[in-house]
Order: C-alpha cells, then sequence, then structure tokens
C-alpha cells in the first residue's frame, strides 16, 4: 500500500472510531426514554429490560445503518417494536373486532354525572384515578392500540415518527390513537365508577 | 347545561386540538367554542389533565444497572459474519 493511501486508511478509520463513539454517547443518552416506552409495550419490567438490551445490542452491530442527524429515538424505537414483534411478544391483533367505543367526552361525561361538573377539576381527577389504574387500563388495550398510543402520549413521538416506527400509513396511526385513547377512557371510567 | 351542535363539534375537535394538527380555521372554530362554553371548557382542561396525568402515572425510570448492562454491549466486539 502507498504512503498516500495509508494515510488516507488512516483518516478514515480515526473519522470511523469517532462517528461510533459519537453513536454510543447518543444512543447511551437515549436509554432511559427508550426504557419508558418499552416498559409499556410489554407486560414486566424484566421483559423491558431484556428487550432493551436486545435493543441496544442489534443497534451497536448495525449503527452504520443509522444516518446522522436523524432521528436517532424513533430509529431505536423501530427496532425496539420488530424486535418485539419477531419475539411474539404480541399476538393478540384484529383490533377491528373490538367493540365500537363511546366518545371522546366518555369519561368526563360519566365523572360528571356521578359527581357532578366539580368533579373534572384537576385535584379531583387525580384523587379519583389511580396511578396503578392507568397503567393497567393501558395494559388492557389491544396492542395495536396501545402501541399507538405509547408511543405518542407516552414516548412523545410525534404521528409521522410514530408511522415510520410500526411501519404503518399516517392514517392509520391517527385512527388506532383516536380509537386508543377513547378504550383508554372507557376502561378508566368502568374501573373507577364501577 | 346547555348542551348544542357546537358542542359535539368541539368534542369532534378536541384531541386534535390537544394534539396541536388542527388546521388554522379549526383552531379558530375550536378557540371560539371553548371561549363562549363552560361545558366544554371544563372538559378541555380535563382532556389535558387526563393527559398529563397518564404520561405521568405510566412513566416508569429505567432500573438501576441497566444502563451500564448496555454501555458493556457497546465494548463487544462485533460478533463473527
Amino acid at each position: 500500500m502507498s504512503e498516500e493511501a495509508e494515510a488516507a486508511d488512516a483518516r478514515r478509520m480515526a473519522t470511523e472510531a469517532r462517528d461510533r463513539v459519537r453513536f454510543e454517547e447518543e444512543a447511551l443518552g437515549l436509554a432511559d426514554q427508550v426504557y419508558r416506552v418499552a416498559r409499556r409495550l410489554v407486560g414486566t419490567r424484566e421483559e423491558a429490560e431484556e428487550l432493551v438490551q436486545e435493543t441496544y445490542a442489534r443497534a451497536f452491530r448495525s449503527w452504520r445503518s443509522y444516518s446522522h442527524g436523524t432521528n436517532m429515538r424513533a430509529w431505536l424505537l423501530r427496532i425496539l417494536t420488530n424486535l418485539n414483534v419477531d419475539r411474539g411478544r404480541r399476538s393478540q391483533r384484529a383490533p377491528d373486532l373490538q367493540p365500537l367505543e363511546e366518545g371522546d367526552y366518555y369519561l368526563a361525561n360519566k365523572l360528571a354525572a356521578a359527581e357532578g361538573e366539580q368533579a373534572l377539576e384537576q385535584e379531583r381527577v387525580v384523587e379519583r384515578l389511580s396511578q396503578s389504574g392507568v397503567v393497567d387500563a393501558l395494559s388492557d388495550l389491544p396492542h395495536d392500540f396501545r402501541d399507538v398510543v405509547v408511543l405518542v402520549d407516552i414516548g412523545d413521538f410525534s404521528y409521522a415518527d410514530a408511522a415510520q416506527i410500526l411501519d404503518v400509513p399516517i392514517g392509520t396511526v391517527m385512527s388506532r390513537l383516536h380509537r386508543g385513547r377513547r378504550l383508554l377512557k372507557q376502561t378508566l371510567a368502568e374501573e373507577t365508577l364501577a | 347545561m346547555t348542551h348544542d351542535a357546537g358542542c359535539e363539534k368541539c368534542e369532534e375537535l378536541l384531541q386534535d386540538f390537544l394534539d396541536k394538527t388542527l388546521g388554522p380555521e379549526e383552531v379558530l372554530q375550536a378557540e371560539a367554542h371553548l371561549d363562549g362554553c363552560d361545558y366544554c371548557r371544563r372538559r378541555y382542561r380535563f382532556e389535558e389533565t387526563l393527559r398529563r396525568y397518564v404520561r405521568v402515572s405510566a412513566s416508569e425510570r429505567m432500573p438501576p444497572g441497566l444502563l451500564q448492562k448496555l454501555a458493556e454491549l457497546a465494548e463487544q466486539p462485533p460478533r463473527p459474519l
């Protein structure tokens, strides 16, 4: 190899090493946010931990396919949701067979009918709905709805990012999100006012 | 409590209004209705609270030790092809 070629090679390796370090730092910096989403996509803490580890193992292997400057959090979640599907953690499908859900005001109207309009005040809501009730209601959602609700409402992803992560059209994200939120409120209403 | 077609329209727009995905005309329409309607304004605030509450309730921090495990994964040599 000529000296020039060797020098070019060394430069390339140095650039690659620097890119790799940058990639690792950025990815590890997102771990807590990735975990928070993962935790609500699967049933247990252990499963979530495992899933995040598999995700990072794969991410570190295929880091070159990430284009620097794009949304890494979405890129990681795409890997994670694919792994989750591959692992057969989601067996339940066919969201169209769900009963038709109530309207958007359903939970508010139920609370107001039972306890008056003051039941809608912030302090009362927080008092009335338990944290564990919310978590249970989320995990009761059919997976296809839950994935979207978790990505958008917990993970703070845009419709477009969620569509990319789940590899579905944006219209599907929007309709699953709307129906998923309604189903969630319906479950909360049943739990709270039973 | 008066509840009319305006309220129905407002209920229909409210989620997108909260998501900030409405077009400018619909934003004005929703805002105008919310300004004049206690019933819907209470429900708007309720939905806002509920979303925040769901987010907070469902957010669980990463367990201690996980970050270290992930960092170790980064250092593993790539598997042979």
